[in-house]
Parts: C-alpha cells; structure tokens; sequence
C-alpha cells in the first residue's frame, strides 16, 4: 500500500511541476490543482497508513494512536481542500480576466518568438 | 495623571489575556459589516475605517505596553497567551503575544491605519470592495503575527494572500491583471510547499504547537532529525517565496509597482511576514539549545539574505521608475533583515528589528508620496505617457532628453522664485524618504544600520559572512542614495514646473503621519531599542516563551449549582 501511495503523490506532483512550468495559463491551472492534489494525499499519510482502525470516540476502546485513526491529519486535509479550492477558483477568474484583457493565453500576456 | 496612567493599567490588565484576540477579531468584523453595507455608503466606511484603525492602533499600543511592563504576572516574560477554544496549549490553538508579535502588531496598525487614510481620497473608488478587503489583509496579518500554531499561520496566511489577490487586482487594467496571474502562481505553488512542510513536521513530531515543537525538536532521535531538517528547509522555501528572496522573487516589484499605491504600502508588511515568519520559527524550531538541530540552515539563509540584498542593490540602479524604486527598496530591506536574522546574534537581532520597523514606516510613506508625485508629473493621469508606450521616463527613443528639460546650455534664472506649498511637501517627503532608504543620518534608518552593525563588531566571530553583509549593507546604501537622488533630481529639479500638485489634506496626512513616525523612531530611538534587544533577548532563549505558551491555563468550566427547592 506504501508504494502505491507513494507512487500516486510521486505521479502527481512531477506531473504537477511539469504543467505549472508550460507557457499556457490552463496548464499552469491544472498544473496548480494536480500539486494540491499530491499534498493533500501527503497530508493524509502522516496520519500514519492504517486499514480498518476506528475512529476516536468509540465507547470501550482506549484512544491511543495504535487503536484508532489519527485524526489530526484529516482535519488539516479538508482545511487544505476548501483553502485549495477556494484559491483555483480565483485564479480561473483571473485567467479568464487576463484571457480577456491580453487576447492570448500566454501567462506573460504576449507571444513569444513572433 | 499619574492616577490615569494606574487605572489604564488596571483595564488593561483586567482586559489580558483577551485583547491578544481584538487585533484580529476587529478587523473581521469590520469586514463583515462592510461587506453587509454594499458599495453605497462612502462616508459611513470611510469613518468605519477610522474607528477600526483606531481601536486596532489602541489594542497594538495597549499589548506593546503590556508586553514592557515589568510586574505584570501572567505568564513569564510578560508572554500573553490567548486560548481561543479553551484547549490546554499543544492540543488546541494558542494565540501568542510576545515581544516580537507585539511589535509587528504595532507595525502593521500604524501603516494599516495611514494607507486606508489616503485611500479615501480617491482610490477606494476605483473597484469593488476595497475597503473591506483591506480589513480582510490586516486581520490575516494579525492573525499570522500572533499564531502560535503551525497550521493556524497557514490558515492566517491564506487568508492575507486570498485578500492580497483581490487588492492586487484593485483597479483592474491589463498591468495588474498580469502581475497579479504571476503573483498568484507563484503563491499557491509557496501554499503547496508550505502544506508539505508542515504535515511532514506533524508527521514526525506529532504536533504542530510552535512551542512544542521546539522542545521536540531537541529530544528526537538521530533518524528522524533528517526528516525534520527537510521539513525545515520545505517550510523555509514557502517563506522565501514571500519574504522576497532571491532568487524566488521576480514575482515582486512588477506586482508592488502595478497595485494602486495604498495598496503597495501595505504589500510592503507582506514581505516582512515572510522575514517574521523565519525568525520566529527559526529561532524557535532550532535554537542553540536544541541539540544537533541547533541553527540548522545558518548557512543558506545567510546567503539567501545576501544575494537577496545584492539583487536589489543592482536593481535599483538599474530602475528609472519610481514604483521600480520601491519595489527595490523592498528587497533590500528583505535581503538585509534575512542575513541579519542568519547571523544569529541578539544584538544584530536588535538592531534589525529596529530597521525593520524604520523600513517599512519609510517604504510606505514612500509608496504613497510616488503616487501624488506621479499624478503630478503626469498631469493627473495615473499612468504616465511612457509607461503606455512601454518607453523609458526622461528619454525619447533615439536617446535624447524632452525639449522642455532644463539643461545647462539653455540657462534660465531659476533663482527668486517662490516653491509651492504642495512642491515643498513632495520634495522635503522625498528627501525624508531617501535618507531612511539610504540609512543616512540624521534619520531612523541610519540608527538602524548602525546598531546592526555595531551588534556584528561586538559578536564573538565576525566571520566571512558578517565581513560580506558589512560591505553589502553600506554599498547597498550607497546605490540606494544614487539612484533615489538621481530620480529626485530630475522631478524636483530639471523639469519645469508646468502646474501646481493638487494635493488633498487626506492624502498629505498620512504620508506627513508615517514621516513623522520615523522621526518619532530617531527622537525616541532608546526606548524603543530597549524593546528591540529584550525582543531579542527572548528569541535567542526561548525558554520564556515555551513555558508560557505550555503553562498557559484554561478558563474554568462554568459548574451548574444543584439548587434545592
């Protein structure tokens, strides 16, 4: 299970880094949202990969980290989705405004080499 | 007096732990009733916006006292804790009001407060929501001054960057537009990194509390400490990227010099979070007490901090725009503080932190004295001819100066006329402005440079590093008075005088307040590098702050009394 988590986050993020460095702003976007991707299941697997352990609060189960599921990581990877989320969706808006403005969807606003 | 002074104190110190939260819970609520009003309505948030700089600036110097005050007994060092969901410290979020915090709270009340002043005067009017987006910026500052929990800064800085977008964009128009797509990539690529950085801290700690961190850290075994250190050096690129080091920083002067000058006034306390960030957890996660991690990564962020200072020192030579200038000038602050904060010793610490309040009072006032000046020049309009035209200021294309110049070989008597008023305030103000960029006497500036300074002689070890920022400060300071004076001599002086600036007290007011801030800093410069070295003091061992943010105690619960009938 290791090696195929840590195969997907390895997947996404050079891919990630791969669009965020092309010259098209949607690359760039998707670029942006595979990356968030990548940290968010890295965030969740500092809580430890575990199959099949309980969630804290279950009457007659003693809450240490051996019984149950870290909880903590969960909370900051839904912190970190609607943060990313919220952030993506502002920057279509401004690609589209820059789209708009610029007539080209170079992220420098010009072609290059013409 | 003496009796108003004791009953002040009692307030305030009935009023602790709670004020450590108003320096972000007032902000978010202006926002809030703003955002309930719509764009009508001018006058009412222009004076919403006074009172809540007002409260803001009040709560700032009330904490600043409290923090200085000697008997106060909460908490060792004069540390005020805040826990804002009753959760004893590394479990639930703390909010920390130290020296250091204080100060930067300070900071950012008295450029907030100026910035949204001269806003009013017109540029608030240029697009949507302005103003409580402004509120939105200082209560992410806030926050992130304040946190003392890892994941609670990211929130904090999402929060500030989410409204810096929109401030960027402030305006609209093609310039900003494309700045503002870099400025974003480049801080959600930081955001990511940051994430990264603090899970995997969380993942080999096991807890994000800043304070418990640092005592962690120095109890860990040898096969985690590698793990640590590449967190360290993940979550220290995030604030590279936004304290403006090179080379993560080209993101910088094309988008301060596009934003609307308020708002670049405030930008410029963003790169400073970014300096704050990696001295509190620097000094914190690797002490000199922690063990083998102790001052992990001296080296790099030394040398981020130099060529940082070196790239703005050869850019702002390089510039004729005056927006360019204090783009620059933000670097070179940033470049200074982040070696001063590398070398490591308290009393460098000192005199950087009292440089750092001088250099942003100065590059504020500064962002916003260019706009009246260019509004001047450019006959009201806010972008100049050149700018459009994508030309260089003072040269026409073939290389040769504008007919209406005033050279030498066409000499007129320039002598017995009267200076306007306005004329007068902008150059004495750019003047000001240049001796506290340059770091050149009789201004805060210089006081600044010069205890850093003298802070390195006394240490134990110069080194190489110390001789380098020696010589890159003063050069620095030299390019920075050449290109300053340069660009002031061909406003101020070569070019005819076509029309009178029409300037508005809202506008003269804040620029004349933020001045005379900085001069206030030089008068009073003994108190407040009192403050500056017990500051560093208390970062150097942060023992004080480690027991106060773990000994910090919950509120009792209330208990139902069982009443017999």
């Amino acid at each position: 299970m290791e090696i195929v988590l840590a195969l997907a986050i390895g997947v996404l993020t050079s891919s990630g880094v791969y669009l965020l460095l092309r010259p098209r702003t949607f690359q760039v976007i998707m670029g942006l949202t595979l990356i968030s991707y990548a940290v968010n299941l890295f965030i969740f697997s500092m809580g430890r990969l575990k199959v099949d352990s309980e969630p804290v609060l279950i009457p007659g189960i003693t809450s240490t980290l051996a019984n149950t599921a870290d909880p903590m990581p969960q909370a900051l990877v839904l912190t970190a989705i609607v943060i990313g989320f919220a952030m993506t969706a502002l920057f279509l808006v401004v690609m589209l405004a820059s789209r708009g403005l610029t007539g080209t969807d170079h992220v420098d606003g010009e072609e290059q080499g013409e | 007096m003496t009796e108003i002074t004791a009953l002040l104190d009692r307030l305030l110190e009935f009023s602790m732990p709670h004020l450590v939260a108003v320096p972000i819970l007032v902000p978010m609520l202006t926002a809030a009733l703003m955002l309930l009003m719509g764009e009508q309505r001018r006058r009412t948030k222009a004076a919403l916006t006074v009172v809540s700089g007002l409260i803001g600036l009040l709560a700032a110097l009330a904490l600043l006292r409290w923090v200085n005050a000697t008997d106060t007994g909460s908490g060792p060092g004069s540390i005020g804790v805040y826990l804002p969901g009753n959760w004893k410290a590394p479990f639930g979020i703390v909010l920390v009001a130290d020296r250091l915090a204080t100060l930067m709270v300070a900071l950012t009340a008295v450029v907030a407060f100026a910035a949204s002043i001269y806003s009013t005067s017109r540029w608030d009017r240029a697009g949507v929501h302005f103003h409580p987006l402004l509120q939105l910026q200082l209560m992410g500052l806030n926050g992130a001054f304040l946190t003392g929990d890892l994941f609670n800064l990211f929130v904090f800085f999402e929060v500030m960057l989410a409204a810096s977008y929109g401030l960027l964009l402030h305006g609209s128009g093609r310039l900003r537009v494309q700045a503002g797509l870099h400025y974003i990539a480049i801080n959600l690529a930081a955001s990511s990194l940051f994430l990264i950085g603090a899970a995997l801290l969380y993942g080999v700690t096991g807890t994000l509390n800043m304070a418990d961190l640092s005592i962690r850290i120095a109890q860990l075994n040898d096969g985690d400490r590698g793990l640590v250190h590449a967190a360290a050096a993940i979550l220290a690129t995030a604030f590279f990227a936004k304290a403006g080091a090179w080379p993560l920083n080209f993101w910088l002067v094309p988008a301060y010099s596009a934003a609307v000058s308020p708002v670049s006034a405030v930008f410029a306390l963003l790169t400073k979070l970014g300096v704050y960030t990696v001295l509190r957890l620097w000094s914190l996660l690797f002490a000199p007490d922690s063990d083998a991690s102790a001052q992990f990564g001296q080296g790099v962020l030394i040398a981020a901090g130099l060529s940082t200072l070196f790239v703005g020192a050869l850019g702002i030579v390089g510039t004729q725009r005056l927006s360019n200038l204090a783009g620059y000038s933000v670097l070179i602050s940033a470049g200074t503080l982040l070696t001063a904060v590398g070398l490591g010793q308290p009393a460098v610490w000192a005199g950087a932190l009292y440089y750092l309040s001088s250099s942003t009072l100065a590059v504020s006032a500064f962002f916003l004295l260019i706009d009246m000046i260019e509004r001047w020049r450019n006959e009201g309009a806010s972008i100049a001819a050149h700018e459009s035209a994508g030309n260089a200021p003072f040269l026409s294309e073939d290389l040769r100066p504008f007919e209406n110049v005033n050279l030498d070989d066409e000499q007129q008597a320039l002598y017995g006329r009267a200076i306007p008023a306005g004329v007068a305030f902008l150059g004495l103000s750019f003047i000001a402005c240049t001796l506290l960029l340059a770091g050149l006497p009789p201004l805060s500036g210089f006081v600044g440079k010069f205890v850093m300074l003298s802070g390195l002689f006394e240490a134990p070890n110069i080194g190489m590093a110390g001789w380098t920022f020696m010589a890159l400060l003063l050069v620095s300071g030299f390019l920075t008075l050449v290109a300053l004076s340069r660009t002031g001599i061909r406003h101020f002086w070569t070019q005819p005088l076509t029309s009178m600036p029409a300037l508005r007290a809202l506008e003269v007011l804040p620029v004349a307040a933020l001045l005379a801030a900085c001069i206030a800093l030089t008068i009073e410069a003994e108190p407040v590098l009192q403050h500056a070295t017990d500051t560093a003091q208390g970062l150097h061992t942060p023992t004080a702050y480690r027991d106060a943010v773990m000994g910090a105690q919950q509120v009792a619960n209330p208990v139902r009394l069982e009443v017999k009938p």
